[in-house]
């Protein structure tokens, strides 16, 4: 059958953000080179203002939303919402990296390069209709962040982390793609939408062990990308090693994007096999939510008990996944979009904290913060008790409506499970807290110069956007609640 | 916007502004503070003639949509049962700023912005009909009462803060997925609304579902109240709380629990409740006499008072179980009386501790002689606490009694052995602190009341012996909302038998 190749204008405008951010990171690349040490700090400026200029364009395309390049790509409000959360979130890591590398004598183009591409591979995952272009996407989001999280080439925890992510990694999207493999043996398309319409035919007479055996390699894939149970075991290193904006960055960014693809695959190609799958998410998203959070409980470094917090909060979400249902999608990317500014604050005083060669991220090393630095323990404050699920912040009614989802789906015992299991959490999340405000700072302690501009850029930008969501929840959930239904 | 939206607007910016005032001026602080709790406090008085008007029913309604899907509105509105306890919350703020006065001296700032912060979460509670908005400020009042407790108090300061978080986040987690799961079933949040969805047979909940509604619910509260064997939680919060802590915790926090019981659980879930009662009663007396005993062998004064609370408030528990009249105007009023005078007990020990240093009751004697004037508040206090004829908690302890006597004799009988063991400890811990010999460092350090304290504790003794001979001014608007309670908890299906006729 004869395709027209040539993408009409309409379909490049669709692609617009991608486009763009592309093109600048590779203009990045070539100026890189020619610009001498202390003109790094541009390559910064450009990649801020071309994230904002991407996230004005996919507004732009979201006014006509629809199909490009032969249904490879699709614009809807879907992907849009993650298209935006994801440079959102680039845009914050800019701001708290800025400093930070400059501070570790490492500041270059190359870092601002890799952060697009990464966004760009992200961007691809959220909007990709099909698993070839979904495989693209994700492998272009991840092998730049296997550079991002080994960057301070000197540094061994930077090589042990960036070499761990970069093999378990490939060794789960080596799963993924074997099961693309096996459904396109199978269906015969890897586009999901004709996926559905295979798996929906009663007459197409397929087998069933073929596609739960590729579901389940799919999930392996899907799994370690957003660091759910049995796959979480990376998380933890790679996070503790990685340098701190960028683990700031991961934990976000590509996990957002991983949700995104995970529900898209979920609830359009293999909606019809749906009882096949459910209890698997159903015991992944338990042992996610325990995993996470008992082993956060004993944690003494902060940036390895974020990132097992992370991992529970990857369950919460998987909560919502399990509900399959429109409010479980729309749950979910409530959820994500909180989980971003909450996290991704709290990663900005990490990083402040730390300070050169990330000497100070025990979590006594922030006794006495309240009283040496009273605002920014006020905003760790914050983002603390959105993480723990206090009401007025964003977290509050991420959880609310996972676990509303969750009733809705007749999950009464995930959700209560689930709920106790937020009721451990707050014990790690409050010893944060009682070491802020409750401990005398020791005399030993070096002095703790006030935080950067870009860092209290990002602070207060996540502070006020955590609590804007946790009282006018609304402007998100609406928006999610009507993007939760895929074009199918 | 009626006077009760402002009443809940003062806390809350009150909270915000002290936030912006200078660090380095703790006076102005203080001042600040104070003005705007007796601000509030003024107020809260217009909220009574009103309501008393016309006790059975919501008065001062406001209801505007917050969130528009899931449909979540700021219900909120006052009737009989929550109007005094509005007016508990507001009249102790200011004596506990009063209190902390001289005793807070690092971190002034905080301090204070934490209890403003404290009064908005509890008048929240108490004036919320939304289930979700309930639930809201449910959650709020945990936080400052956490900091107050956690940075403030004594030595075991933080072990006892965690150990309060994460019950009442375990017992509220709980409570959750039960109003998420009510709002599945009605489609609403907002409890008048339930109600008449029920009472009109539109919403019905199987024996199942109530049961386990009901349980999630009572545990909650429970854990909050606290009841027997839920309690472990409470002398390690009030005895490391500094005082202004532990009397806000005692006073009012304890109290949301109980109104939990009362404002949600016997309308909303009756049948669950009656079936549930023999147990719950059962704990509540073990509550009554075991919190007793061990109040009786507690060495160190706050953790006596702390035991006392357990058994006062086994009391509450009792009355409100009985579903008698008498039995829940008893459990209602009793939350005042205990709000007063165990409120008052421990600004009494907090006096003491501020002078000598030590919660120890072996540490003094004959502190009769030092200091004639508190110790004649301290006795009066006492006597108040033991259910002196005249004085508040004998009235509230009467009615429960008599409640339940109307359900079973037994029950009275029991929990009548509370009382007398509560005038052993208290009477013990008197003679052993304010008579006999007085040690050097009582005799030096122990002087008499300030005008500050004066001004603390008149108002308090004044309220204990109002509310001993004049409970006619109190009684009626809450006899008036639990005798709708009681009505709503009859079923449905009775009920409809009786208009037939």
């Amino acid at each position: 059958m004869p395709v027209n190749f040539m993408p009409t204008p309409q379909e490049l405008f669709r692609f617009a953000p991608e486009m763009l951010l592309t093109l600048v990171a590779t203009i990045i690349m070539v100026l890189e080179p020619l610009s001498g040490a202390d003109g790094k700090r541009k390559f910064a400026v450009i990649s801020f203002l071309s994230l904002a200029a991407a996230i004005a364009l996919s507004v732009a395309a979201a006014g006509d939303p629809g199909a490009a390049f032969s249904s490879m790509i699709v614009v809807d409000g879907f992907s849009t919402f993650f298209r935006i959360l994801v440079m959102v979130a680039g845009v914050l890591t800019i701001l708290i990296s800025t400093n930070y590398l400059r501070m570790e004598e490492h500041e270059s183009g190359e870092y601002y390069a890799l952060v697009l591409f990464s966004i760009v591979g992200q961007c691809i995952m959220v909007s990709a209709n099909e698993l070839i272009m979904l495989f693209i996407g994700l492998e272009c989001s991840s092998i730049a962040s296997y550079v991002l999280a080994g960057f301070l080439r000197d540094d061994k925890r930077n090589n042990e982390s960036a070499l761990k992510y970069f093999l378990l990694g490939s060794f789960a999207t080596a799963f993924l793609l074997y099961g693309v493999a096996w459904i396109y043996g199978t269906t015969g398309y890897t586009n999901l939408s004709e996926i559905r319409r295979v798996l929906l035919d009663p007459n197409s007479n397929q087998n069933m062990v073929v596609i739960s055996a590729a579901t389940a390699l799919m999930f392996v894939g899907f799994a370690f990308k957003v660091s759910a149970a049995p796959f979480q075991m990376w998380a933890p290193d790679v996070y503790q090693g990685a340098p701190a904006p960028v683990t700031a960055f991961m934990s976000v960014g590509p996990k957002a994007a991983a949700f995104a693809m995970f529900l898209r695959v979920l609830m359009t190609a293999f909606e019809p096999v749906k009882d096949r799958w459910e209890p698997l998410l159903w015991t992944s998203a338990l042992a996610t939510m325990v995993i996470g959070n008992f082993a956060a409980l004993r944690q003494t470094n902060i940036k390895r008990l974020l990132a097992y917090s992370s991992i529970a909060h990857a369950g919460y979400i998987m909560v919502a996944l399990t509900a399959h249902s429109d409010i479980g999608t729309a749950a979910a990317m409530f959820y994500l979009a909180s989980y971003t500014f909450m996290n991704i604050g709290a990663f900005a005083v990490v990083t402040y904290i730390a300070r050169k060669g990330e000497r100070h991220v025990e979590i006594q090393d922030l006794a006495g913060l309240s009283q040496r630095r009273p605002v920014v323990a006020a905003m760790l404050t914050i983002f603390l008790l959105s993480l723990t699920g206090i009401p007025l912040t964003a977290g509050f009614f991420g959880k609310f409506y996972i676990f509303k989802a969750a009733l809705d789906a007749n999950m009464v015992w995930l959700a209560v499970l689930g709920m106790l299991n937020s009721a451990v959490a707050a014990y790690y999340y409050l010893r944060l807290i009682v070491v802020m405000y409750m401990q005398a700072p020791s005399d030993e302690m070096e002095e703790l110069p006030a935080p950067s501009v870009g860092i209290q850029a990002a602070m207060f930008a996540a502070a006020a956007a955590t609590v804007f969501l946790g009282v006018f929840p609304s402007v998100v959930l609406d928006y999610a609640g009507k993007s939760a239904s895929f074009i199918r | 916007m009626n006077l009760l939206d402002i009443l809940l607007i003062i806390p809350a910016a009150g909270f915000l502004l002290t936030l912006l005032l200078p660090k380095d001026n703790p006076a102005l602080v203080r001042n600040f503070t104070l003005f705007v709790s007796l601000i509030a406090f003024v107020l809260s008085l217009g909220l009574i003639g009103p309501v008393q008007s016309n006790p059975g029913h919501m008065t001062f309604e406001t209801n505007t949509q917050w969130i528009e899907y899931p449909s979540i509105r700021y219900h909120v509105g006052l009737d009989g049962l929550s109007l005094w306890l509005v007016i508990l919350s507001t009249f102790l703020t200011p004596i506990v700023i009063l209190v902390s006065w001289k005793y807070i001296q690092n971190r002034v700032k905080e301090f204070y912005a934490f209890l403003l912060a404290l009064l908005f979460g509890v008048l929240g509670v108490f004036v919320a009909l939304d289930l979700f908005l309930f639930f809201v400020f449910w959650e709020i009042s945990l936080v400052p009462m956490y900091f107050l407790v956690g940075i403030w108090g004594h030595d075991k300061r933080i072990y006892a803060a965690v150990k309060f978080f994460l019950y009442t986040m375990a017992g509220s987690a709980l409570m959750l997925i039960a109003i998420i799961y009510l709002y599945n079933k009605s489609g609403t949040f907002d409890m008048p609304l339930m109600l008449d969805m029920m009472q009109k047979g539109r919403l019905a909940l199987n024996g199942t579902e109530g049961f386990w509604l009901f349980l999630a619910f009572f545990f909650a509260f429970a854990i909050k109240v606290p009841l027997f064997p839920l309690h472990t939680w409470l002398p390690d919060a009030h005895g490391e709380a500094p005082t202004a802590g532990s009397v806000m915790l005692a006073s009012v926090l304890l109290k949301l629990g109980t109104y939990g019981l009362v404002r949600i659980c016997l309308p909303l879930f009756g049948e669950a409740a009656r079936q549930n009662a023999a147990w719950i009663i059962g704990l509540a007396i073990t509550g009554i006499i075991y919190g007793a005993l061990v109040a009786m062998v507690q060495p160190n004064m706050k953790r006596l008072v702390a035991y006392s609370s357990v058994s006062h408030l086994g009391f509450v528990v009792l009355g409100v179980f009985t579903f008698t009249q008498v039995g829940l105007d008893g459990a209602v009023y009793q939350m005042l009386n205990h709000g007063i005078s165990t409120g008052a007990l421990f600004i009494l020990v907090g006096m003491l501790y501020e002078r000598r240093h030590s919660l120890e009751i072996a540490d003094y004697g004959g502190v009769g002689t030092s200091a004639p004037w508190l110790s004649t508040m301290f006795v009066i206090t006492t006597l108040a606490s033991v259910g002196l004829p005249l004085l508040n908690n004998f009235v509230g302890e009467f009615l429960v009694l008599q409640g339940a006597a109307q359900v079973n004799f037994l029950y009275a009988v029991f929990a009548a052995i509370g009382v007398i063991l509560s005038s052993v400890y208290m009477l013990w811990m008197v003679q052993r602190t304010f008579y006999g010999e007085t040690p050097s460092e009582v005799k030096h350090h122990v002087n008499d009341l300030s005008a500050r304290e004066w001004a603390v504790l008149v108002p308090l003794i004044v309220m204990m012996v109002w509310m001993g001979i004049g409970s006619q001014s109190f009684l009626p608007a809450v006899s008036a909302q639990n005798a709708q309670i009681l009505e709503l908890m009859k079923k449905p299906a009775a009920k409809e038998v009786a208009n037939a006729r």
